[in-house]
Formats: C-alpha cells, structure tokens, sequence
C-alpha cells in the first residue's frame, strides 16, 4: 500500500522506534516567540543544558508586542519582562532573532514562510497551536507545549504518538466572493471543532489547488479549531514558485535539486487514509461565526441559529450559552449584526494577498461612522511591501489605523483589545468567549467580508459589493 | 517531575463542552516568566464579575466543592491554544486529575509533561459522575494508576486505558528530556545521515 505525505515525512523523521515507547522524531526547524518560551530558557538553565542545535531554531516576538509608538519602552512592565527575557535568551544560547525593531520581525507563522525557513518534507514546531500553518508547504508542523519547547531546545528531537491521517478533499470551483477563509470555516462547521482530534489533516481536491500559497497557509492555519494535530498540502508549482529567491531558501541549483526533493512529498494516487471528508466547494459561501467557537458559523445569507434547530441536547446547550454570551437572538439576519470593531490581521489573515483583498474593497468608500477599524499588517516585510504598493494609503484615506506587525488584537495581549460589550468582525482564528478581551464579542470573518464590514458598519454578503 | 501513583479528592464538576484553554486561563495573565502563580487566574472570566467581584452563580465559588481536586468536564476539553498555563494553572489551583469524555491533543500532552492525569471516559460514565457530584457536593473519587481504575466509595468501578509509556512516567515522575538525552548515540547517528535545507 502506497504512503500518505504525511507518513513520508514521518518516516523520514523517525530517530527511534520502539514498541514501549511513542517514537522520538527529530525536529528540522523550531520557532520561539516570548509568551511560551521563557519557562523553557529557566528551566535549560537551571538544569544546566544547553540548546542542541541553535542554528535550527528562530525567535521573534509577536504576541505581547505593541502594534504603535514602537519607538518609546513597552507601557506593560510584565510585557517587557517577558520580551526582554527573550532578548537575554536568545543571545546567551546563540539564537537568530527577529526582534521587536528587526527588519525581520512578525507574527512568527509570517515570517517563517516569508524568509524561506518553512520548507517541503520539514518537521516543523512552536510553542503555537497555529503552527499548523506551516503545513501549506507540505511540512508537518504542530504546535507544542512550553515542557516540550524546552524538549526541542535541549534534545532537537520530541517524543511522539504517531497521530492518524485524514483527508479533506475539496471539490469543485471555489464560487467568486468566497475565499480560503470560508473553505476553512465551512470544513470546521462540518465536521465541528473536534472533527479531527488525533488527526493529522491533508487537504486536497480542486479548490485546495487553484489557492495562493497564502489562501493555503490560511486554511491549514486554522486545522487547529477542527481539533487537527496538524495540517497539510502537497507541495507543487504553486509553493516552488513562492519558495524560489526566499532569503533562507536554496539557491541557484541548489534550488533546482531541492525542488526535485520535494516534488516526491506527496500522497502514493493508492495511500489510505484513517478518516476521509468530502467538501462541495460550489456549495460554500462567505461565512461568519454567530457563537462562541469556530465551528458555529453561518452563511452570510442565513440567520442566526435556534438552539432548538440542534440535533444534540448538548449542542442545544452551547448554542444557548453562546447566545447569551454573544447578545443575540435567534432568526436575526447575519446581515442585521452591526459592528463596533473590525480587525484586519493575526496568522490566519496577516498576508499581503489578504490586505491587497480587503484594501480593494475598502477602496474608494469611507469606514462607517460606528466603527474603529485597525490593519496589523503580519510582519514587517508584509507591512514595507504594502506601503510600497500604495494598501496602506487605501486604508488610512477610507479611515483605518494602519499598525505596526504582531498578533495584536487576535488575542489582546498587546493594548489592542475589545472592551466588554463591543463586538468585533475579525480575520482571526477564535471567537471564543473573551478571546479578543474580556466580554468582547467576536465574529470571524475573511478580509474581503471584514473590510465591507467595516464601510457598512454591519455584515454585507462581498458577492454584491460593488468595487469602486 | 513529582510521581502520580493514586489520589482521594473531592470532585468539581464542570458540566461543559469544548472549554477551551482561553478560558482556563484568559492571554492577559500568559505574561508570566515563571511557571508558577497561575492558580489565581483559573477560569479568570467566569469567577468574577465585569466588576471584579466573585461570580456566586460558577461552580469554583460555591464553597461547598472547596477543596476538590478532581475536575471532571464535558467533550474537548482544553481545545484551542498550546498555553501549557492552562494545566500550570489547574494544577497550581490544586487540580491535578481531570476527567472529560474527550480532551484537545495539545493539552493533553501538556498535562502529562506536568505529572498530571488526564482520563477519558466514556460520556455516559461522565454524566452519572457530574450528576452524583451536584447531588453530593462531598461525593468524591479514588484514582488508581498503578491499576488504572477509578473507583467511588458506592457502586462504581471503572477501569481506564491509558498509553503505557506515559502511566510508566507519571508512576516514577521520569523526566522526559534525560530519557532522550540518553538516546544521545541514536541522534548524532540520525544527524548524521539527515541534511536539512
């Protein structure tokens, strides 16, 4: 029987195997960032270990880091302990670093792609639950925890269960208006947000192919909130193309022999996989999330759900909850929720295909009156070649804040956050209660439809924008 | 890492699906550079009101349950991100078992990395132990390792599965990190023969 990409790059990473114990798999490319790695550091010291391998380790921060006034000192004394102990780390152990005024810096799932870091057939891992991005390159890359940070640091290897295989096969023609935001939020509301728990996900079909490498990147992003250990795509043309002249990536021939590498990651056509999805790409349309967790979602044109419309008792319990959390009612039109806030960034929507998206809508129109919308660009590179396209005059003329790069009000752990109460259309990956800020209400949405969002100052379906 | 052999505590039961782990511990308090002091922000949102004051409605202040050491929660739990705060915090606030049909890999991990013992079970053996509990806030359970069974000082017995490997660990407290580093001739062998771009 032939072998899944997943199995391939697995066996290609297995150290030891032994029948008594999870397998020890070595690990090609870790990414640190401040909020999971300073417990690690204190404990390699007090252990007295060092970082095996420095030169496969990258550190960036993105999570605590102010997204404005970057030039005077972090406001948050605990913030710049926490960023400043990173600073300290990474020299003592000898680690490259793109730090908060690097050229280089960004949301750590931003940048590894951009430098050419992430790369076909890698093992890949951070103290991240969305590492799963990296995948779109036919990686396998997991997020971890702070234990197994330091696990990496000092042993380059992890131990491992070896997850099962599922397949999520998209079909068809992607409808126009509809994005890889919304492929990966139907998939979450089909197959819920523990749908692939134990599951390494490999997406695959028509409508996975003819996505950019960035609409790729957002939808193994978010195989995290279907419960996915992870997610991937075959490489092909498409990633080449995008890998071709990244600063960390081979050159020249060197380049040419890689690619010839990574063409051969790839599922056997006779491989099996434990579960397999079919999604109708025709029959998606833009979604947003009503409730409290990304696997309640709605088409635009749809209204928000009665508990009561659930087939499960507790289903109908955490719709009621999410609610009440959320301040709505059911049988409101998804296009009758208006906006306090719209949030155009994070690791799942940071890129500069998602702001060239979202600028052309927001073009020409004003940002409702009601409104506080921000961009945060996912890096510093996506920000610099944004400006030079013109995005982020687009932005500021029709009345958005243009930011400094991070993950900034995807999580509030920065000073951009909600207050309890306003409600938000965001390109992030949780809606959870208070994810955005205590009491905050979130919605998640794409860019395109955040940024009509924002002009409107409450939902609109993109299919019926009209572009200026 | 402190061993887990058996515990006799009492049970909080928490009867939700998919808690997540920005609710057992909300990103603000995640700017700690230590591992410890987490305990206080458990569940931040849902133990205190908008205004700060304690929430008399959530579970963990009903001052009847004081003291349990046994959370035991609906499907999912700990779904969404890596924070290994989230099982700091459940364990520095005295948790150290918890009990859910079904829990997030990433957390699960992360509990084991911290001696802690995360069991599923099935639903149905988790509804009745959630409706003994808020029947008998005193009820509580005795956790066996060694043997892998679960047991109630009345009817119930069940025996749980768990990976071998992992009940080796938490039996003897093993560190996880020295055991690799033992394999030190199998690595530099691997890194020999393995060429990274």
């Amino acid at each position: 029987m032939g072998k899944t990409l997943f199995e391939k790059i697995w066996n290609e990473h297995v150290v030891v195997q032994d029948p008594e114990k999870p397998s020890l798999i070595y690990i090609d490319l870790h990414l640190i960032h401040e909020v999971t790695s300073p417990q690690a550091f204190s404990a390699l010291r007090a252990t007295n270990r060092k970082v095996r391998k420095p030169e496969l380790t990258i550190a960036t921060v993105d999570h605590n880091v102010p997204t404005k006034d970057r030039h005077l000192p972090i406001a948050d004394q605990i913030s710049r302990t926490q960023i400043e102990y990173l600073d300290r780390n990474v020299k003592e152990f000898g680690i490259t670093y793109y730090g908060m005024n690097s050229a280089g810096q960004g949301i750590v799932h931003v940048i590894g792609p951009e430098q050419g870091y992430t790369q076909p057939g890698k093992t890949i891992v951070c103290g991240d639950s969305h590492t799963s991005t990296h995948g779109a390159f036919g990686a396998l890359a997991f997020g971890i925890g702070t234990s197994e940070v330091e696990h990496v640091l000092a042993t380059q290897c992890l131990r491992q269960s070896k997850p099962k295989t599922m397949e999520i096969r998209v079909d068809g023609k992607l409808p126009i208006g509809v994005t890889a935001k919304d492929i990966i939020l139907g998939v979450i509301g089909q197959i819920g947000v523990d749908g692939a728990v134990g599951h390494v996900i490999e997406y695959t079909g028509e409508a996975i192919r003819s996505l950019s490498m960035e609409g790729r990147m957002t939808v193994c992003n978010m195989s995290i909130e279907a419960g996915g250990r992870a997610g991937m795509i075959a490489p092909d043309q498409v990633t080449f193309e995008y890998l071709k002249g990244k600063p960390h990536c081979p050159k020249g021939r060197n380049f040419d022999k890689a690619v010839e590498k990574w063409q051969q990651y790839k599922s056997d056509p006779d491989a099996e996989y434990d579960k397999v999805v079919i999604v109708d790409a025709t029959k998606l349309a833009p979604f947003v999330t009503w409730g409290t967790n990304p696997g309640m979602v709605a088409k635009i044109t749809d209204v928000v759900p009665a508990p009561g419309s659930f087939e499960l008792k507790s289903q109908q319990l955490a719709s009621q909850k999410a609610l009440d959390y959320m301040h709505l009612d059911p049988g409101t039109p998804i296009t009758d929720i208006s906006l306090d806030r719209v949030f155009i960034g994070s690791c799942t929507n940071s890129r500069i295909e998602d702001l060239r998206a979202a600028a052309q809508v927001v073009k020409g129109y004003k940002v409702n009156e009601n409104i506080n919308a921000i961009v945060v660009p996912g890096s510093f590179k996506v920000k610099e070649k944004a400006e030079k396209e013109g995005l982020d005059r687009i932005f500021k003329e029709s009345g958005f804040e243009w930011r400094e790069a991070g993950c900034s009000m995807c999580l509030g752990m920065n000073p951009d956050f909600l207050t309890p109460g306003e409600r938000c259309a965001s390109t992030s990956n949780r809606n959870f209660e208070g994810r955005q800020g205590p009491g905050g209400l979130t919605h998640l949405v794409s860019p395109q439809m955040a940024a009509a969002a924002a002009i409107e100052g409450t939902f609109v379906d993109i299919r019926n924008w009209t572009f200026k | 890492m402190d061993k887990y052999t058996k515990t006799n505590g009492k049970v909080l039961p928490m009867n939700r699906a998919n808690i997540d782990t920005d609710q057992i511990i909300p990103a603000k308090y995640l700017k700690r550079v230590e591992r410890t002091g987490f305990g206080q922000y458990l569940f931040d949102a849902w133990r205190k009101m908008p205004d700060g004051t304690l929430n008399p409605d959530f579970i963990l202040n009903d001052k009847r349950y004081e003291g349990a050491t046994i959370l035991v929660a609906g499907a999912n739990f700990g779904s969404g991100s890596s924070r290994e705060h989230a099982p700091w915090a459940l364990n520095d606030y005295g948790f150290r078992t918890i009990l859910a049909p079904s829990f997030a890999d990433i957390f699960r991990s992360n509990c084991f990395q911290n001696g802690m013992l995360p069991i599923a079970l099935d639903q149905k053996i988790i509804d009745k132990i959630i409706k003994k509990s808020l029947a008998n806030p005193n009820y509580s359970l005795t956790v066996d390792l060694e043997s892998s069974v679960i047991s109630d000082s009345d009817e119930l017995t069940i025996e749980f599965s768990i990976d071998n490997f992992k009940k080796h660990c938490l039996l003897e407290g093993l560190d996880d990190i020295g055991l690799t580093m033992s394999e030190e001739f199998m690595i530099k062998n691997y890194e020999s023969r393995h060429v990274i771009t």
